[in-house]
């Protein structure tokens, strides 16, 4: 199927034996990977957008865009080009620089870690050892973003979505943390190809149920709260704050707070893909009676797994936002900090001491 | 439904069928051919502006009960894409006007409609916004709302079916389609004395 | 009666009595008014239902319509008069009926008549720009003295409130003070808010989320409604009344049908009665849906929103057949309703019956039960009785603060004497109280429909109606049940083919008074929340 090495490799000789320099040959290729990653973050974010519009209106007894090309499926292409090219209002009295730079700061804490994702064996921006470190880091950089929009727009209620998204990003990171802590002392290892390739023989939720499923879930919960979807959609709380932090925003700088939004429930669900459900690992049943089953399993193509879970967790992701109500800001503290917060330490120590029992 | 003889003094019967004449004007403009490029560019444009028009969420009074109607399931605006109702007007394409707006609500409306984003299009749906309605006689009313700002499809109705406002959108929609990207001071001039009206009863 | 008559003969020996009206009458001089306003008050009559100024050409005039929370049914009319028109002065109740702050600010917008005492005497719908009164008799309407305002006022236009106090000598004194002080930070929300239910505008002073304040600016969808209606035909008035509070139109509209029959002598046939509760009580349904989508959408709950709406659309189609219209269905005309049922009608409605009934199931199970919206209802949005009684909060919200305040059990019109309907009662007062009030109202106009729907008598569905009405002259007042509380009309004939006064009792207006109170010191979601539950609508307040 798709053999990326094989690609890969042909563009490399390709480029060196053409070109001959080094550094030349490497800069191109990096550029090149980088187009690479920004059109499969464009093309990624169109197919979410479509898809939430899709299956929120299925939940809603609605049919949802179907004009637009068949089946509507031409919709979020015709959304870009509108977006694309509305006009960008610069309004007065805003503090001019961090205004334009922070929907650029969103989208970078997004696209860094979209780039640190093992989208298949093999298929990855970069891949070092401390990878899921890097993408804990990273991916708060987002909330730099919204704090500088809420604070530059010079607005009340931007300024209200600002600082309620600094608190909430803030406890969530925590327990978010903690959960894969909680899996980085299982696989004994940050790199993301080692957590990945532990998982070959069963995936993690497997190999240590109860501790591993209590982190699954209240990563779900925590990395759900950071992607500011409802329910704890508070940032941009459409029936209170009209817009949230980026209630000043048009045009292509309000299209990256969007774009970021929806890439962020993808990488969340991505991460949560690749330390929990074995990335792209196939489903695997370790007894002998299954090996048919095993190679049937196999034989689909590793990025597909990933995909699929992936997608498989971003539709439970929508189903939560389209059922439940908003919380309101001390309900969500005292959920972080009350209540998945103390679990998620005891889960630690729980952990700790299953590896120490079982391996 | 075929529509009958209706008699509406300033309109003609027939005129309730015509949709496609803002679709023919287009195509008696390009007889002469024009520049390819500029002119495929144009349409995709167009295509994607009139395909993706946000509304920004604004009612007044009666009429904004029927807009949540078209928002809602039975007649669901989302099909053309429009669903993505916004509620910061900074980020709107088109404003739905419906409802009275009376002296104190102008210079707001005014002002909202100054805080969109290039391009914008003005609905007036129902008969306040269009004239008045039925406070014409009010000392408080704004007869019409394109007093106030420039009005691109009106919507008669005492509020109108939401039907009648998908039609509106869908003028709406054919209206951008004539749009000129690349030669903005030449944009055909389309209002000479003739408006587009949705809704028919 | 006499009781009463007699303890006001006693505050106030000048007082005079009318006699042959609706409600008893006594006719005070301003002197009087306070002492016997409290004397009133004394007795239990808490409840100041409704405030009109007038204007007698010669001179101006208020009249209170004065009711009780204990004796439902006693009603008693205060009326009085001054002859100064340059500078009208009345001293105010504001301090005896809490609501009657912003009654008192009405009539001072609409008359100019300054209420010597009240703290607050900013215009309530108009602009302060505004020049002169529009309500007098002698207003003239032109845009060259009132062109079309082309700047939002500033800030300070909204803050600097003037009072007016009499000094010793008996002078009256004008003062301002501000509202808000310099450092405080004030969140307009309003009047473009995706979920302030109209036009509303919120001033509100904010501490981090929390409310310390709210300040309530109205008069954004203010058409002048009761003006218009001095101008029109009573079968013309009637299309106006739906657009008040176009959520029950059809309620309001038999308000002013049956205020228009009562003092014309027009005997309405029971078929009519019969059709017309059936239509008010899925009028009532289709607001609480409405009511009850909205809230949740204000919540963060669009789904519900989206499935409120889709249940409310079959109340549409039932209209549809019958009537023609949608929202608005011109159905009711004086003496009977403008045409007969659909033949269909009595199936589609027996359909939508149970069909509902399994609808509200769905409804608890999705946002009842959850646990989040529990969470954020249960502990927010306290209303005590009095507070709803001083502020004249009636309907579901009153309601749910404890007070029996059903105007359709007070007071039956239609055919609700002849049905048997629960007056649900809740004593908490809080958001959840309310939310729940209204889907078991639904389910209460379920019975009462069920109970209908196989008994419409047979018979004409319109009495016959002379082609000019004209009311005898005199002072007609009717109250109705709407789906927000006590909605009430009150025509001021003099025999001619117009009314000289109209006035219609909006019941928003004391649930929007009763937010200040309700939200001070909770947050801002609280504040959206609870506007829901109390489900107002701003064009019945600005008329």
């Amino acid at each position: 199927m798709l053999e990326l090495d094989k690609l890969v490799e042909l563009i490399q000789t390709f480029l060196s034996d053409s070109i001959g320099i080094d550094w030349l040959v490497k800069l191109i290729e990096y550029v090149l990977i980088g187009v690479g990653f920004l059109a499969l973050y464009a093309v990624l974010a169109l197919i979410l957008i479509l898809l939430e519009r899709k299956i929120c209106a299925y939940f809603q007894c609605r049919l949802g865009p179907t004009r637009v090309g068949p089946w509507g499926l031409l919709q979020p292409i015709a959304d870009m080009v509108k977006i694309l090219l509305k006009e960008i209002i610069h309004i007065d009295k805003t503090d001019k620089i961090l205004f334009k730079v922070a929907p650029f700061i969103v989208i970078m804490g997004s696209f860094c870690t979209f780039g640190a994702l093992q989208f298949g064996k093999g298929i990855c921006g970069i891949d070092f050892n401390v990878g899921l470190f890097y993408m804990i880091a990273i991916s708060s950089l987002g909330v730099v973003g919204i704090l500088l929009a809420g604070w530059a727009s010079n607005n009340k209620y931007t300024l209200i979505g600002a600082m309620r998204s600094g608190a909430q990003l803030v406890s969530y990171e925590l327990s978010a943390g903690i959960a894969l802590l909680t899996m980085v002392v299982l696989s004994g290892s940050l790199q993301l190809s080692d957590i990945i390739e532990g998982q070959a023989k069963a995936w993690y939720i497997f190999q240590a149920p109860i501790p591993a499923l209590i982190a699954f879930v209240i990563y779900l919960i925590a990395g759900h709260a950071e992607t500011n979807r409802g329910p704890f959609d508070l940032p941009e709380a459409e029936s209170e704050l009209t817009a949230g932090y980026h209630t000043e925003y048009s045009g292509i700088q309000f299209g990256f707070f969007y774009l970021a939004e929806y890439l962020n429930m993808f990488i969340i669900a991505g991460i949560a893909t690749m330390v929990f459900l074995g990335g792209y690992q196939p489903f695997q049943i370790n007894a002998e009676w299954a090996e048919g089953f095993n190679e049937v399993m196999a034989y689909i193509p590793t990025w597909a797994w990933f995909f699929g879970k992936v997608f498989g967790l971003i539709l439970l992701s929508l189903w939560v936002r389209w059922t439940f109500p908003r919380l309101r800001i001390d309900q969500l503290l005292k959920l972080e900090w009350k209540i998945l917060m103390p679990i998620s330490l005891l889960n630690l120590l729980l952990m700790t001491v299953w590896v120490l029992i079982f391996e | 439904m075929e529509v009958k003889d209706i008699k509406i003094k300033s309109m003609k019967t027939e005129d309730f069928k015509d949709n496609e004449y803002l679709e023919k004007y287009i195509e008696e403009l390009q007889k002469e051919g024009l520049n390819i490029v500029t002119e495929k560019l144009d349409d995709l444009i167009n295509w994607g502006r009139s395909n993706s028009v946000w509304p920004f969420t604004f009612a007044t009074s009666c009429c904004g009960i029927e807009f949540m109607c078209v928002a809602a399931a039975r007649h669901d605006f989302a099909r053309f894409g429009w669903e993505v109702t916004r509620n910061s007007p900074r980020q709107a394409d088109v404003i739905f006007v419906s409802g009275t707006i009376t002296y104190k609500m102008a210079p707001v409306l005014k002002r909202l409609y100054d805080q969109m984003a290039e391009p914008k299009y003005v609905i007036a749906v129902g008969g306040c916004s269009i004239s008045g309605g039925p406070f014409k006689e009010s000392y408080h009313v704004v007869n019409g709302v394109d007093k106030i700002i420039p009005v691109d499809v009106y919507v008669p109705g005492c509020p109108p079916r939401p039907e009648a406002m998908l039609y509106g959108m869908m003028q709406l929609q054919r209206k951008i389609k004539l749009e000129n990207f690349f030669k903005l001071p030449k944009r055909p001039n389309i209002s000479n004395g003739q408006t587009e009206e949705g809704g028919t009863k | 009666m006499e009781k009463i008559q007699e303890y006001i003969q006693k505050l106030a020996p000048k007082a005079q009595f009318e006699e042959g009206g609706q409600y008893p009458t006594a006719i005070v001089e301003s002197g009087d008014l306070r002492k016997v306003a409290a004397g009133l008050k004394e007795k239990g009559f808490d409840y100041l239902m409704c405030l009109t100024g007038m204007d007698y050409k010669d001179s101006f005039g208020v009249i209170y319509h004065i009711s009780s929370s204990k004796e439902k049914k006693t009603v008693i009319v205060l009326k009085v008069n001054t002859t100064e028109r340059e500078e009208p002065v009345i001293p105010t109740v504001s301090d005896i009926w809490e609501i009657a702050n912003y009654y008192e600010r009405e009539a001072y917008d609409f008359y100019g008549i300054i209420f010597a005492g009240n703290p607050d005497m900013r215009r309530l719908f108009l602009r302060e720009d505004w020049v002169g009164y529009p309500f007098r008799k002698d207003f003239v309407a032109d845009d060259s003295i009132n062109p079309i305002p082309t700047k939002v006022p500033k800030p300070d236009d909204y803050e600097s409130v003037p009072y007016y106090t009499i000094d010793k000598d008996g002078k009256l004194v004008k003062k301002v003070k501000s509202l808000f002080e310099n450092k405080d930070c004030i969140v307009n929300i309003g009047p473009q808010h995706p979920s302030t239910h109209g036009v509303l505008h919120l001033r509100t002073k904010l501490e981090g989320e929390i409310i310390k304040k709210i300040d309530p600016q109205f008069g954004y969808i203010h058409r002048g409604i009761e003006k218009m209606c001095e101008s029109m035909t009573y079968p013309q008035m009637l299309y106006l009344t739906e657009r008040l509070d176009y959520l029950c139109g059809t309620m309001n509209r038999h308000g002013l049908c049956l205020c228009i029959e009562k003092a014309a002598g027009i005997e309405v046939p029971a078929r009519a009665q019969y059709i017309r509760t059936i239509f008010d009580e899925l009028t009532r349904i289709a607001s609480h849906l409405i009511g009850w989508a909205c809230m949740c959408n204000d919540m963060g709950s669009i789904t519900a929103f989206i499935y409120g709406m889709r249940d409310r659309e079959k109340i549409m189609d039932i209209y549809e057949e019958t009537a023609g219209g949608r929202l608005m269905i011109n159905y009711y005309v004086v003496g009977g309703v403008a045409q007969d049922i659909h033949p269909n009608f009595v199936n589609r409605v027996k359909e939508f019956i149970p069909y509902m009934r399994k609808m509200i199931e769905e409804y608890h199970t999705l946002f009842t039960h959850n646990p989040i919206a529990k969470g954020r209802m249960t502990d927010s949005g306290f209303l005590t009785k009095e507070q709803a009684v001083a502020l004249g909060v009636t309907g579901p919200s009153g309601r749910a603060s404890g007070w029996s305040c059903d105007v359709r059990k007070i007071e039956p019109y239609a055919a609700y004497d002849k049905v048997k309907f629960d007056e649900v009662l809740h004593q908490g007062g809080g958001t959840f109280d309310r939310y729940m009030l209204r889907l078991e109202e639904i389910e209460q106009s379920l019975r009462i429909i069920e109970q209908l729907i196989d008994n419409i008598p047979e018979g004409d569905f319109r009495a016959k109606v002379p082609a000019i009405i004209k009311l005898p002259a005199g002072e007609y007042y009717q109250r109705v049940e709407n789906a927000r509380g006590d909605f009430s009309v009150f025509i001021k004939s003099t025999g001619d083919k117009n009314p000289y006064r109209v006035k219609f009792r909006s019941p928003c207006l004391s649930l929007v008074t009763a937010l200040d109170p309700m939200c001070r010191d909770q947050k801002i979601a609280d504040l959206i929340m609870i506007s829901g539950s109390l489900d107002y609508v701003i064009p019945c307040i600005d008329r």
